[in-house]
């Protein structure tokens, strides 16, 4: 079977005033495939996905998302890229004066014009059943744990069908049991969605449980790539280190 | 020395490069009017018509008929002093109407609805929000600027009608009890001696700060960073920057209208 690989950055390089944070990273996204970026906090995951949404521009380098280079294209076909895209922020990042209903709506408002309100109702009732977030759906961010607040914004990430979903920590802050729920849930998105999915996380147990791959990043740069397997053999000693959460070995403090 | 001379350079390509955000911002935001077709839109800049005109009414109704009030107090001191108290009627309704009235409703606009806006944007710019807006292909400028910049632009020129009013019939009743000028006086010497000019140059004055107050405000919030302290600096840089720019477009529109021989 070809791999059809639908995220690549080329020798991407990123400094945010004197802080280089990518150093020239080398990454492919193949089709349908969950990649997991494992790296420590601070250490350029999230500036990596916020690369391939076009959030951020690289100081050098090439973002190709779906065959196309995001530093040469018009305007338009961004926007036609990003609506192939979802998005699950750290926070959730709802838009606090809408309820859930209308925030996983607002998409679909947007750029489904042709739509009745009743099929929009259904699609966005029919995504929020999917996170089970349907009963709360006439409530408002505010009102609702953290936990919610992430799978409203998966409901809402996943409401125009995107071919590549991101995921920017999708566990961080939550406890065991709705971590493992928010994992199974992106399990289960790839599984009925079909969908291409990068998460970037340091949480272990939830990288091994929902990767095809992982890669580790360390200094700017992707110093290690595989299964899950092959990571937890890995001989790398960062890579031990890391997964092991040793306080001795390679990786200091001052990283 | 040199350290003086790098923060002023700093300050100049600081002040540049924001006024050149802002005015970009009121571009984009004005290409994007098309938007105001759409259900959602409208009922987003109805909401913020309501916040910024509505809620806006006992504060500017307050401060007003104070003025109204100050301008009768001050003017009649003089004026008595030269028998010529008949005169308050037209000093206070010529100031009302076309510098008073917009002046103060822009003041208050700034100090409470533009504060307001910079830092809701700011909160959604350092929470994420503004990103996802972008992430999910929606443009800010029209969703969150245009709303905003159209209520205000519309909304400050309605008030300031109003607390023009208002101040007139503030200053009236003062007039009345305090240098004995009694209302019909009062209202025939200001009738008599406000032009439609004054009435629309004052209007356009409250449509240009209007203007002013929600682009500076929405653009401070936008580019917001640094969490809570980046929008407690930008909520309070919008009030600054709305003050200065209204008391010198202020100026200018005056002297565009009554200096200028056309």
């Amino acid at each position: 079977m070809v791999r059809e690989v639908v995220v690549e950055l080329k020798g991407v390089m990123k400094s945010f005033g004197s802080q280089e944070v990518l150093r020239g990273l080398d990454l492919q996204v193949v089709k349908r495939e969950t990649l997991v970026i494992l790296g420590r906090s601070g250490s350029g995951k999230s500036v990596t996905i916020r690369h391939i949404v076009g959030l951020e521009e690289p100081d050098e380098g090439t973002v190709l998302v779906l065959g196309k280079d995001l530093s040469h294209i018009r305007k338009e076909e961004h926007k036609e890229i990003r609506l192939k895209m979802g998005y699950l922020f750290q926070s959730g990042a709802l838009l606090n004066w809408l309820s859930i209903e209308e925030n996983v709506e607002l998409p679909l408002l947007e750029h489904r014009r042709n739509m009745s309100s009743s099929e929009r109702r259904n699609l966005v009732r029919e995504k929020l059943r999917l996170v089970e977030m349907e009963p709360a759906g006439k409530k408002y961010p505010a009102e609702i744990s953290g936990g919610m607040k992430k799978r409203a914004a998966l409901a809402r990430a996943i409401v125009l069908d995107p071919q590549i979903i991101l995921y920017d920590e999708p566990t961080s802050g939550l406890d065991p049991v709705i971590a493992n729920t928010i994992n199974e849930l992106i399990l289960h998105t790839a599984e009925t969605l079909g969908t291409t999915q990068v998460v970037v996380t340091h949480d272990m147990e939830s990288a091994y449980k929902i990767a095809d791959r992982i890669a580790m990043l360390y200094k700017g740069k992707i110093i290690a790539e595989g299964t899950p397997d092959e990571i937890k053999r890995s001989g790398d000693p960062i890579v031990r280190q890391f997964i092991t959460g040793s306080t001795k070995g390679p990786i200091t403090s001052d990283d | 020395m040199l350290d003086w001379i790098s923060k002023l350079g700093s300050f100049i390509a600081g002040s540049t490069e924001g006024a050149g955000y802002g005015l970009g911002l009121l571009v984009h935001t004005f290409l994007q009017a098309g938007a105001l077709f759409r259900r959602h839109h409208l009922e987003a800049t109805l909401r913020q018509m309501f916040i910024c005109g509505v809620q806006s009414i006992p504060v500017t109704l307050v401060v007003s008929v104070f003025t109204g009030a100050i301008l009768a107090l001050n003017g009649g001191l003089s004026l008595e002093q030269i028998g010529q108290e008949g005169l308050i009627g037209r000093i206070v309704a010529v100031s009302m109407t076309r510098e008073m009235g917009p002046f103060m409703t822009a003041l208050i606009l700034a100090a409470s609805v533009g504060s307001g806006m910079a830092a809701e944007v700011g909160t959604m710019k350092v929470s994420e929000e503004i990103d996802a807006l972008e992430v999910m292909a929606i443009e800010p400028a029209k969703f969150l600027v245009l709303p905003r910049l159209l209520a205000m632009a519309f909304m400050t020129p309605m008030l300031t009608i109003y607390t023009s009013f208002v101040g007139i019939l503030g200053g009236a009743i003062t007039s009345s009890f305090q240098y004995g000028i009694s209302l019909a006086r009062f209202k025939t010497d200001a009738v008599l001696h406000l032009t439609a000019k004054d009435m629309y140059t004052g209007v356009l004055k409250a449509f240009i700060f209007g203007i002013v107050i929600a682009t500076v405000s929405c653009s401070q919030g936008l580019r917001a960073s640094g969490g809570a302290i980046g929008v407690g600096q930008a909520t309070r840089k919008s009030v600054v920057i709305s003050y200065l720019l209204i008391i010198i477009l202020g100026y200018y529109v005056t002297f565009l209208f009554y200096r200028i021989r056309w």
